[in-house]
């Protein structure tokens, strides 16, 4: 609470300290540019990693309530064996719904590999069975031993076997869009901190012209830390707005599908990218603070 | 209010001066003179606390100055108004602005009645407005001057105040820091102008300190 009151004093500024400091101007541009490539940066970081926040979710909350039922039997058995299953299944407790897909569902299915006219009802493909389980779901070994008796040619895919790696890859795409974030937190910092040390040693006679007459070192720091902290909220505004406009104009999910269309904000996270700006103008806060008081104690 | 007790001061592995003992009370009128290298500036260093002395005991207002931390240096400069051969000005402020820093750097304002008196003091009256660099020596010392006293402080410590002026200007000075010594203010000034030391002390009870061959004396009946 201490540094964030801190912050809100220094923001409401002192026109007269800010006067006693020169503008110095390479610096200026710097801190401008990298807080706004920074942030443009960051914007896109925070897209990937709730992206795949959702997908991790998508992929664990929606595959977790189905499965699927693969039932390889002669043609003439196909539908008796079919019948047993699903009374199986519909006896199961956890089951909330079962649905034998249609000729059209199995060949819409094999569509991408055989294309949209295989005569499925003429060749020995197997019957699936789409299972819909409660949410406190279903006993998987049970249900097998009980299909394994009853519907010898049935086989059980809860999903597990694929899902599970799908869902650690998001996972980890989104801690890598966090990692990048924390990153670019640092390497803002680190920038920040460089300019801020080059404009305190460019006016080192202002600062021995200060003290001089009497000013604490916590004056002459609060002029630098604002003149930055006002910089970097400016860049990465500019950046934020810049990210977040390159993100609106990518393709549209409907149109183009896949996943990295799937690239950006829904609902009210578009308002996360707000919080960047402040962010960064908080870490050159930190940053401009630590090295305005670490060099005032080195100069004295 | 400004004491020095047994007081040495090494500089790069050198003993600049040692077993100095200086006591400022309160409406006095010192002067310092001594060859160049002697160690003026960095006496005057020591008595505003700029500079730590190597061993021995400096005291401003009382409190050791060891032990004063940068913010409590800083407090104590407000106490002590300083006047710099080379005056020190922010090129980017303007003559005004630069005489009222001590105040704008305390958190205090200026009443613009005040500084237009203190810049008629000085006669710099048509110069407010003009930046430090525009100005000629005379005027920048005097300048200094004003920006040494915005303040009121107790004490004025003056480093080499005529330097760069000629000997009229110097005397303006003078007459102008005796003024400030009338109203009760205690004055400390660093010169090698002996001419300036005749001058004032016959408008002035000032002692005169010399700063030789490591010491600190009392200057004799030459000056």
């Amino acid at each position: 609470m201490n540094i964030l009151y801190r912050l809100l004093e220094l923001l409401a500024g002192d026109p007269q300290a800010d006067r006693a400091v020169p503008p110095t101007g390479f610096t200026a541009r710097l801190t401008v540019l990298s807080a706004a490539a920074m942030a443009f940066l960051a914007v896109f970081a925070l897209a990937l990693s709730l992206a795949a926040g959702r997908l991790a979710d998508r992929w664990s909350e929606e595959l977790a309530k189905t499965s699927t039922l693969r039932i390889s039997a002669p043609q003439d058995q196909m539908n008796a064996q079919t019948s047993v299953a699903l009374t199986v299944l519909q006896s199961t407790p956890g089951v909330a719904e079962t649905r034998p897909l249609s000729a059209d569902e199995q060949r819409a299915l094999l569509a991408p590999w055989f294309g949209p006219d295989l005569p499925v009802e003429n060749l020995p493909i197997p019957q699936l069975i789409e299972i819909m389980a409660e949410k406190e779901g279903y006993d998987a070994t049970g249900l097998r031993a009980r299909l394994q008796a009853e519907v010898p040619g049935a086989v059980l895919d809860d999903h597990t076997r694929w899902r599970d790696p799908l869902v650690e890859a998001a996972l980890r795409l989104r801690f890598l869009g966090i990692v990048s974030m924390v990153l670019i937190a640092a390497t803002t910092a680190a920038m920040i901190t460089l300019a801020a040390h080059a404009a305190l040693a460019a006016n080192a006679q202002v600062i021995r012209v200060m003290r001089l007459v009497g000013a604490r070192d916590i004056y002459i720091a609060r002029a630098f830390v604002r003149r930055y902290t006002l910089r970097a909220l400016l860049g990465a505004a500019t950046g934020t707005l810049l990210g977040t406009l390159a993100i609106l104009m990518l393709p549209r999910v409907d149109a183009a599908g896949g996943f990295l269309t799937g690239l950006g904000f829904q609902g009210w996270h578009w308002l996360w990218p707000l919080v960047i700006p402040f962010l960064v103008s908080f870490v050159a806060f930190v940053a401009t603070r630590q090295a305005a008081l670490h060099t005032l104690k080195e100069q004295s | 209010m400004i004491k020095l007790d047994n007081v040495a001061y090494n500089y790069g592995g050198a003993e600049l001066f040692s077993g100095l003992n200086l006591q400022l009370f309160s409406g006095s009128f010192h002067f310092l003179t001594g060859p160049s290298g002697a160690g003026k500036t960095t006496l005057l260093k020591l008595c505003y606390g700029e500079l730590v002395a190597t061993s021995g005991l400096a005291r401003l207002f009382g409190q050791d100055a060891r032990t004063l931390d940068r913010d409590a240096v800083a407090q104590a400069r407000r106490r002590i108004g300083v006047v710099h051969q080379d005056c020190q000005f922010l090129d980017h402020l303007t003559v005004i602005e630069n005489i009222a820093l001590p105040l704008t750097v305390s958190g205090r304002t200026a009443s613009s009645s005040d500084l237009v008196d203190l810049l008629g003091w000085v006669g710099l009256s048509r110069q407010a407005t003009q930046f430090p660099p525009q100005l000629s020596g005379g005027e920048r010392q005097r300048a200094a001057l004003a920006r040494a006293v915005i303040m009121s402080p107790e004490v004025i410590l003056a480093d080499e105040p005529t330097g760069n002026v000629d000997w009229e200007m110097s005397q303006r000075l003078l007459s102008l820091l005796v003024e400030l010594n009338n109203m009760g203010k205690t004055v400390l000034i660093a010169t090698h102008d002996i001419s300036l030391i005749r001058v004032a002390k016959a408008q002035v009870s000032a002692r005169v300190l010399r700063l030789k061959d490591r010491r600190l004396q009392l200057a004799g009946a030459d000056l």
